[in-house]
């Protein structure tokens, strides 16, 4: 995990894309030239209703999908069949679903596939494995099976298997979608303790606001809004032209007075 | 499902069965399966030694045998046939209790019997002692082709999440008034049998995109957790060496 710096126009962006489109074999065009740039240390939301392309596009950012126009750039390395395993290293993808990402007989071996197929073994590997598994509060889990850990456990230890490959950023798709109030809450606390660059990808606005200082709006292929969290929540027509709402008797300013109050 | 510690056949232990290296288990196994399926079957002797044996290790495991016994009867369906061949058996015959039996017939049903049971005994032990990943190592260990181990591991793993899948897709139905009583009705059953399908495909493509995600570049990385000691392999393979003295005195002696 990389130093963080705090988002001051870095030399090298974290990631960068530029102009990607994209469209499926069946024809539907998802990506309609979408721009964006993150900053290393950065946590950002990508925010936008169903169909926006968004799941689409973090598709793109470990190289399941192929850019077809346009770029993306990890760390300044293009997107490219060659660089792909070092992509792949840079970033850590945690999908929507834990049973999609655990696979393996016990916890243990889940977490260490990843860096296993870097090529890390032994000794190197064990250690990897455990820091992995503190960062997210799951150590004496190892030896389980996944499939017999709760869902907010298993959600964790899947942010586990992508957080022992080391990446420079990860990508969450829906971390919060099916967990309990006391699940999410542990995963936020997690996944704020962590020194990573951070793109989630969600529609628990209440959460984006939480985590992520900064947010993108997408909706139909393209990017539509990006600034502060807070003020892209707080900008009534913004949401509105992109199916996007707050929980009833949520206030983003409201919000920010009840984190004062709880940290202070 | 129980939400369990591990998987529903493996009991919780820690005997020097428990312990023994999964590898060295499975060879010790085969082998001892080997030599009692090997033996003459008008040997009574060997046979009594062999479950002897069984009891003894059983007891090495923290097992009762009433535990044991209650699992035996897994092989009851497979079993069930022996039971008619006194009854069609050919050549000479025997009454029994007013019955004409077969000779060889009875002969057939005590091979298939006698050996059956030892060897799913011998199953049964190991089951209990072994933990399922364990047991996948142990395959992997005694260089079983890797694509084997992993689709087993798969099925295992993805069997209790497509199995709690089709649960609830029976619940919704018959929450709906589904009441499967007839033929006819069995279009919703199919229909969720072609789902159910369905979306198992799909999250099998699922599963392959997070792999990919992960570095996944066809080859599943090596369990490289050492080699078994020569104490182990001993420990392990005394076992089916005194079955197979057994069952070698049992050729020499027999008339």
């Amino acid at each position: 995990m990389g130093s963080a710096a705090v988002s001051t126009a870095p030399p090298a962006p974290a990631l960068r894309v530029e102009r990607l489109a994209f469209a499926y074999p069946d024809g539907t065009q998802a990506l309609f030239g979408v721009d964006l740039t993150i900053g290393v240390g950065e946590r950002v939301a990508l925010l936008g209703p169903n169909g926006a392309g968004k799941t689409t596009l973090a598709m793109h950012l470990n190289g399941i999908n192929r850019p077809q126009h346009g770029s993306v750039l990890v760390g300044g390395l293009p997107v490219a069949k060659d660089n792909l395993k070092e992509i792949r290293r840079r970033v850590g993808i945690v999908f929507q679903d834990p049973d999609d990402q655990l696979f393996m007989p016990t916890v243990r071996d889940d977490v260490a596939f990843g860096p296993a197929n870097m090529g890390v073994r032994g000794p190197d590997l064990d250690a990897c494995v455990v820091r992995a598994l503190e960062a997210v509060g799951m150590e004496a889990f190892a030896d389980r099976p996944p499939h017999h850990l709760s869902f907010g456990q298993r959600r964790r230890v899947a942010v586990a298997t992508v957080l022992a490959m080391e990446p420079q950023i990860l990508v969450l798709d829906e971390p919060s979608s099916n967990l309990d109030p006391a699940g999410r809450r542990e995963l936020a606390d997690i996944l704020r303790g962590l020194d990573i660059t951070m793109l989630m990808v969600t529609h628990d606005l209440p959460y984006a606001l939480e985590l992520c200082p900064r947010a993108f709006v997408m909706n139909e292929g393209v990017i539509v809004g990006d600034g502060p969290t807070a003020e892209i929540l707080s900008d009534e027509a913004l949401m509105a032209a992109n199916r996007l709402e707050l929980p009833f008797g949520f206030f983003p300013s409201l919000a920010e007075e009840g984190r004062a109050r709880r940290t202070g | 499902m129980t939400g369990g510690h591990a998987h529903a056949l493996y009991v919780h232990g820690d005997g020097p069965v428990h312990r023994l290296r999964p590898e060295c288990k499975l060879l010790a196994h085969v082998l001892f399966v080997f030599a009692v399926v090997a033996t003459t079957r008008e040997e009574f002797w060997a046979f009594g030694v062999y479950a002897i044996m069984l009891v003894v290790l059983a007891q090495l495991a923290d097992l009762r045998l009433a535990f044991v016994a209650k699992r035996l009867v897994i092989e009851v369906p497979f079993v069930l046939f022996a039971l008619f061949l006194p009854f069609v058996g050919q050549g000479e015959r025997v009454d029994v209790l007013g019955l004409p039996l077969s000779v060889e017939g009875l002969w057939a049903m005590w091979n298939i019997l006698i050996k059956g049971t030892l060897g799913v005994a011998a199953s049964v032990i190991l089951a209990a002692t072994t933990a399922v990943p364990d047991f996948l190592r142990g395959l992997e260990r005694l260089h079983l082709p890797r694509a084997f181990t992993s689709i087993t591991g798969f099925m295992i793993r993805y069997s209790e999440v497509i199995s709690h899948e089709a649960g609830r897709m029976k619940v919704a139905r018959d929450a709906r008034g589904y009441d499967a009583r007839w033929l006819w009705q069995a279009k919703g059953f199919a229909a969720s049998a072609g789902a159910l399908f369905i979306r198992s495909y799909e999250r099998g493509e699922r599963v392959y995109l997070a792999m990919m995600s992960r570095g996944y570049q066809g080859q599943l990385p090596d369990a490289d957790a050492g080699r078994a000691g020569a104490g182990a392999w001993a420990a392990a393979l005394s076992f089916p060496a005194i079955a197979l003295v057994v069952a070698v005195t049992a050729w020499v002696v027999r008339p």
